[in-house]
């Protein structure tokens, strides 16, 4: 009897797994295809925009634009630490167009043959954060050094932390961080709960985050600059309208939307 | 079904064993993969980083730490498990579901809401930091329990099923021989469940040195403090791809040498 259950279960699963596959992938798997499934719709074409994390909002804005102006063609914008995204898409995740927060991701892309010419679209810089209402009194760069704080920055390996690296050379701070995050949202996110006194986050975060966190003035964060590159991939499915799509975050209409957000003109 | 005799080795269906070696196979080659990506030579170089040691050191001793954490508190859990047979229907529901919601709860909601919990402003850390001062979040602390919060349901049911296929009328037979209650779990009951909870305790050793999700939002990532093997890995990938799959070997040969410690006891009461 128990065999009998035993293969009877393993019919039922069989017969789940042959329902649930859609594609008839069954005979070879593929293991190594990373995050993004873009919801493709029946006929559309679909444009993957891989960009990174501080982008997210102003390209959610600029596909719908696209979509808008280009019928039948479903933009997914897939976003992250540019320096994972660039480990993806080196190994193969399918992107028709990648946009870093910095030129060391997209290089290393470049390098892999994967870019042929990137375009610096728009700049950022650095900002101090706090909860609304600044509970622990932070008013400049040197607050960061002090122990008692709960202080939030990007780890070094990203290009938000880098660009941290340089801010607190330049203003001479050693900041005691307690956590050192794998992207600047992850930061906001923290000083949004009010779980960290302080944060280190692009200028453009600020106007995401909305009234939960508060903006103190540093003035040394106007000389580390950040520049995004942008580039349709070689191997873009539809080159044509990756092209497309780098014009528009490049032309005007993305400088406008850009520019509302607070980022700076390349 | 009208199989009489039980040979260790019955033919199975063609289309079942293609199946099955289907599903073997994607489960198998990820793992491949990793392996066949592994910088091997700089690999003694990559793992001996004062990084790395220090993430594997703190990955330990958290694990161990939490295993310890769920075996205290995971077994009376899965005695009340188990006991719960004889309950009505809801009550016996609900608590199955409450201990089976942090396995399929993604772990970084598990994070969220333990940070809306012990955070500084959470339900029970807001009042706690007014009262003692202490804070939760961001500390080795918060690492044990997001992993405690994921491993613990690994350690419950498998005791509980350990519990269950265990005689009661040997804990009955006890008791009529006059032994307390202390004695009948002592001398019989945990000597019959203790295969049990050590497979319980193995795979929630297993589970915790793996978390990743919880743990990076509810306590961080601060070298030496919060950042576990799984959040180094992960980290690296993003500026030295090597070194993150070598941390990832790291993680897999440690959970492959425990798993395979537990031989066939990977659930009680079925050996294969």
């Amino acid at each position: 009897m128990r065999r009998a259950g035993a293969s009877a279960a393993a019919m039922a699963a069989a017969s789940i797994l042959l329902a649930g596959c859609a594609a008839p992938s069954v005979g070879s798997p593929e293991p190594t295809t990373p995050t993004t499934t873009p919801a493709t719709g029946s006929a559309a074409t679909t444009l993957t925009v891989f960009a990174a994390a501080s982008l997210a909002t102003v390209f959610d804005e600029l596909a719908e634009r696209f979509e808008a102006e280009h019928p039948g063609v479903d933009v997914v914008v897939n976003s992250g630490g540019s320096g994972a995204l660039a480990e993806q898409i080196v190994q193969g995740a399918p992107a028709d167009v990648f946009a870093a927060a910095a030129e060391a991701p997209m290089q290393r892309v470049m390098e892999a043959g994967l870019v042929a010419a990137p375009v610096v679209f728009a700049t950022n810089s650095l900002e101090l954060v706090v909860p609304a209402g600044n509970p622990a009194g932070v008013t400049s760069l040197e607050d960061l050094e002090r122990e008692e704080l709960r202080i939030a920055l990007c780890d070094e390996s990203v290009p938000c932390g880098a660009a941290g690296v340089r801010l607190f050379a330049d203003a001479a701070v050693k900041p005691v961080p307690d956590t050192l995050e794998s992207d600047v949202t992850a930061v906001l996110t923290k000083v949004a709960l009010g779980e960290v006194d302080a944060g280190v986050v692009y200028r453009t975060d600020v106007r995401t985050a909305g009234d939960a966190v508060e903006r103190v003035v540093v003035p040394e964060a106007a000389s580390v600059v950040s520049r995004y590159p942008i580039a349709p991939m070689t191997d873009a499915a539809e080159p044509a309208i990756a092209a497309e799509f780098v014009q528009l975050v490049t032309g005007d209409a993305g400088r406008t939307v850009l520019e509302h957000a607070g980022f700076g003109a390349p | 079904m009208g199989r009489r005799t039980a040979e260790p080795a019955a033919r199975l269906s063609w289309p079942v064993a293609v199946l099955a070696v289907t599903a073997l196979a994607f489960l198998v080659l990820p793992i491949v993969g990793l392996i066949a990506r592994a910088p091997w030579g700089e690999l003694p170089e990559l793992l001996v980083r004062a990084p790395v040691l220090e993430a594997l050191v703190l990955s330990f001793g958290t694990a161990l730490g939490s295993t310890a954490i769920c075996l205290v508190f995971g077994v009376p859990l899965a005695t009340l498990l188990a006991r719960a047979g004889g309950w009505r229907a809801l009550p016996r529901r609900l608590l199955r579901a409450a201990v089976t919601v942090p396995l399929v709860l993604p772990p970084v909601v598990g994070g969220i809401a333990l940070l809306l919990l012990l955070g500084r402003r959470g339900l029970v850390g807001a009042p706690l930091e007014a009262a003692f001062g202490v804070t939760v979040p961001f500390t080795t602390g918060a690492v044990v329990i997001a992993q405690v919060f994921v491993a613990l349901p690994f350690l419950v049911f498998a005791v509980e099923g350990a519990l269950r296929s265990a005689n009661r009328r040997t804990e009955l037979a006890a008791a009529t021989l006059g032994a307390s209650r202390w004695q009948v779990f002592r001398f019989v009951t945990l000597p019959l469940v203790a295969p049990g909870v050590a497979a319980g305790a193995v795979l929630c050793f297993t589970r915790a040195l793996g978390e990743f999700g919880a743990t990076i939002t509810f306590a961080g990532s601060l070298p030496g403090v919060t950042r576990t093997l799984p959040i180094a890995s992960y980290l690296a990938m993003q500026s030295d791809p090597d070194e993150a799959v070598a941390l990832a070997l790291l993680l897999l040969a440690v959970s492959l040498v425990v798993l395979l410690s537990l031989r066939d006891r990977w659930v009680p009461g079925v050996r294969a």
